[in-house]
C-alpha cells in the first residue's frame, strides 16, 4: 500500500502527535508491504523535512509556499489536493490536530472521498484494513472500513501510536523532494491574525505528582472545597474535565485533556469523571489511576487501575476522614 | 441576517446503551434521545446572534420521526422554523453522505450564516460543518469562542490545543463549527414552548432529495472495548472502600 503521511508543524515546531502517526504509518507498510512518503507543508520548513527523512521513509516531500507560512483551511486543502493528485497515494494518514479536523474532511470531499477520523487503532486482515475509532464517547469502539476506491484518508488519535516506536532510516537519509504547489491570494478566504494564549498558567499541572481530578459528577461548585480538602491531604492539585472549567467553576488553567494540559502524575484520581475521549487523552499516560463513578460502564474504569462503584459523595468525605486520621 | 443551525438528536447521556445483534447500531427501542449537547452551544449562539442583528435562525435536523422533537425545542428556545430531513435509517450513513443530504436541502435558503457543533455524542464524526462549506462553496472556521460581526465580515476566535487560541477574520456567508463552552444555552420558557407551537417545520424525506448512495466507509460493527488496563474494583459500605483504597495507594501502588 502507497502511503503519504502528513506531517504538521507551526512556526517550524512540530505537533509530536506527527511522529506517532508516523510510527503507525511504518507499521502499515510493513504489513502491506508498501512504500512511505511523508510531507512536510509550510513555508521555510526545510530543516524539518531533513528531519524526518532522517527516519524510515521512502522519501520526503517538501511543499513550500508563501501562502502556506500560516496554516488556513483554503491553503492547506488546495496544496494538499494538488500533491495526493499528483502522488496517487492510496492512504493518506494525519495526526488527528485541531488543524487536521478543521481541513481535512474538507481536502477529502474536494476529491469525492471521505474521512475515517480520529482512530484509535488498525487491524489488516486479509489483504483488508480496518480501522477502530470510538463512538458514544469512548463508550463504544467501531470497526470502520473504507468503501470505494482509493485514495483513502484516515486520521489517528493523539497518543495512539507511541512516537518512540518509529523507525530511524536504515541505511542514512531518505531523499527530500521540493514540491511545487499553485496557489493564488484570493484563492484564501480566511484571513489568519496573531495567535495567543489566555490562561495565566499560574500552576504546572504537569509537574504535579498527584493530581485529583473532577467532572460533572461534582454537580455544583459549593462541593470544590470538600475536593480541595482530600487534595490537601494528598499533597494533590484540584484540576477538572472541561465542563467544570466551561462553568468557571475552576480557572481554564486547570483543565486536563485535549483542550487543556496533558499530564502523567503519579497518581489520578478521578471525581465523577465520565471518561470521554477529549478528557483521557490527557491523563492515561498517568502511572496509576483511580476512579470514582456512579456509573460503572463509564469509560473512566477502562483506564483505571482502581476502582469505585459508588457516590463521590459519600466516598470522598469518608476518604477524608481516613486520611485525617493517620495525619 | 439569515442563520441556520444544525441540531441532531443523540441518545440521552445517561442511557444505557445495549449493541444490537451483529453490531450495526444500538438498541434504540427502550432509549431517550436528547439535543445533541454541543449543538445547544451552536443555538444559543445562533440566538444571539440574532437577537444583535436581528433576521431569522432556522433550525435544521436529519433523522427519524422523533428528531423533529429536537426542532421544536430548538422552536422553544427561540428559533423561527424548522427544517426536518426525515431518515429513518439516518445512523448507516457516513459524514460525507450525510453532509451532502443537508447541504441539498438548504442550499437554496442561502443562509448568510450556517453554524454546527463541534461533534455529536453519539457517532462523533466531527465533520459536518466543514463538509457543507466544502459542498456549498462556503468559507469556514472550526472551534470557536467568540463571534464578532462588523461590515459583512466576521472577527473570529479559534481555539488551538494546549491553551493556544487565534484570531481569524472570515467573510460571510460562512459555516462555523462552535466550541462546546462557547457560551450558556438558556432554557425554553413557558410562553416560548406555546410559541413554538405555531411555529413552521417543513419536512423533507431524505430520499427525494437525489443525493446519490455513494458510501465512502462503512462502519462493520460496533461494540463494547476490551479493557487495556485490568481494573480493580473495590467494594463495600463508603468507610471500607476508602480505608481499602488508601491501603492500595500506599502499599500497592505505592504512590502515597
Amino acid at each position: 500500500m502507497k502511503i503519504l503521511l502528513i506531517t504538521e508543524q507551526r512556526e517550524g515546531k512540530w505537533n509530536k502527535v506527527s511522529f506517532e502517526t508516523l510510527a503507525a504509518a511504518q507499521q502499515i507498510v510493513q504489513q502491506t508491504k508498501g512504500s512511505l512518503t511523508a510531507a512536510v507543508v509550510g513555508k521555510g520548513v526545510a530543516p524539518l523535512a531533513d528531519e524526518i527523512a532522517a527516519y524510515q521513509v521512502d522519501e520526503v516531500l517538501l511543499v513550500e509556499h508563501d501562502l502556506l507560512e500560516k496554516y488556513t483551511p483554503d491553503g492547506f486543502s488546495l496544496a494538499l489536493r494538488q500533491v495526493i493528485e499528483s502522488t496517487k497515494p492510496d492512504l493518506v494518514l494525519f495526526p488527528h490536530t485541531y488543524q487536521v479536523r478543521d481541513f481535512a474532511p474538507k481536502l477529502a470531499a474536494s476529491l469525492g472521498k471521505g474521512m475515517i477520523g480520529d482512530c484509535i487503532h488498525y487491524r489488516y486482515e486479509n489483504g483488508k484494513l480496518i480501522f477502530v475509532r470510538q463512538m458514544f464517547q469512548g463508550r463504544t469502539n467501531a470497526d470502520v472500513v473504507f468503501a470505494g476506491n482509493a485514495p483513502w484518508i484516515a486520521t489517528f488519535q493523539a497518543s495512539a501510536f507511541r512516537a518512540d516506536l518509529a523507525t530511524k532510516h536504515a541505511s542514512g537519509k531518505a531523499p527530500v523532494k521540493p514540491v511545487a504547489v499553485d496557489l493564488k491570494p484570493e484563492q484564501i478566504r480566511t484571513k489568519p491574525l496573531e495567535l495567543f494564549r489566555e490562561a495565566k498558567q499560574a500552576v504546572d499541572l504537569t509537574q504535579a505528582p498527584i493530581l485529583i481530578s473532577i467532572g460533572r459528577g461534582i454537580k455544583a461548585p459549593e462541593n470544590i472545597p470538600m475536593v480541595e480538602k482530600l487534595a490537601k491531604l494528598l499533597g494533590g492539585e484540584i484540576c477538572a474535565s472541561r465542563p467544570i472549567c466551561d462553568e468557571g467553576w475552576l480557572p481554564m488553567d486547570r483543565q486536563i485533556g485535549s483542550s487543556g494540559q496533558t499530564v502523567a502524575p503519579k497518581l489520578y484520581l478521578a471525581l465523577g469523571i465520565s471518561g470521554a475521549i477529549q478528557h483521557v487523552v490527557g491523563m492515561k499516560g498517568s502511572r496509576t489511576v483511580a476512579a470514582i463513578n456512579k456509573d460503572q460502564n463509564a469509560p473512566i474504569f477502562e483506564v483505571a487501575d482502581y476502582g469505585i462503584v459508588g457516590d463521590l459523595f459519600e466516598v470522598v468525605p469518608a476518604l477524608i476522614e481516613e486520611l485525617e486520621k493517620s495525619h | 441576517m439569515k442563520i441556520g443551525v444544525c441540531v441532531k438528536q443523540v441518545p440521552a447521556k445517561d442511557a444505557p446503551l445495549a449493541i444490537v445483534e451483529g453490531g450495526a447500531w444500538i438498541r434504540e427501542s427502550d432509549i431517550g434521545f436528547e439535543t445533541n449537547e454541543p449543538d445547544s452551544f451552536a443555538l444559543e449562539e445562533s440566538l444571539r446572534l440574532k437577537e444583535k442583528h436581528g433576521g431569522e435562525v432556522v433550525a435544521i435536523s436529519m433523522g427519524p420521526d422523533r428528531a423533529k422533537q429536537t426542532i421544536k425545542e430548538a422552536l422553544a428556545k427561540g428559533a423561527d422554523r424548522g427544517i426536518h430531513i426525515a431518515d429513518d435509517q439516518f445512523f448507516k450513513l457516513d459524514p460525507l453522505s450525510s453532509a451532502r443530504s443537508i447541504a441539498a436541502a438548504i442550499k437554496d435558503e442561502k443562509f448568510d450564516l450556517l453554524l454546527t457543533g463541534l461533534q455529536s455524542d453519539d457517532q462523533g464524526f466531527g465533520q459536518t460543518g466543514v463538509l457543507l462549506a466544502e459542498l456549498l462553496g462556503l468559507p469556514h472556521a472550526t472551534i470557536i469562542m467568540h463571534i464578532d460581526i462588523v461590515d459583512g465580515h466576521m472577527k473570529l476566535k479559534r481555539e488551538l490545543e494546549a491553551g493556544w487560541f487565534q484570531w481569524v477574520e472570515l467573510p460571510l456567508p460562512a459555516v462555523l463549527s462552535i466550541q462546546s463552552g462557547i457560551n450558556k444555552p438558556r432554557y425554553a420558557t413557558l410562553k416560548g414552548i406555546m410559541a413554538a407551537k405555531k411555529k413552521e417545520i417543513a419536512t423533507v424525506n431524505r430520499a427525494s432529495l437525489g443525493v446519490a448512495d455513494a458510501p465512502t466507509q462503512r462502519i462493520e460493527k460496533i461494540y463494547i472495548p476490551q479493557k487495556t488496563k485490568k481494573t480493580e474494583f473495590i467494594t463495600g459500605q463508603p468507610k471500607e472502600v476508602a480505608a481499602k483504597l488508601i491501603e492500595k495507594l500506599k502499599h500497592e501502588a505505592r504512590v502515597l
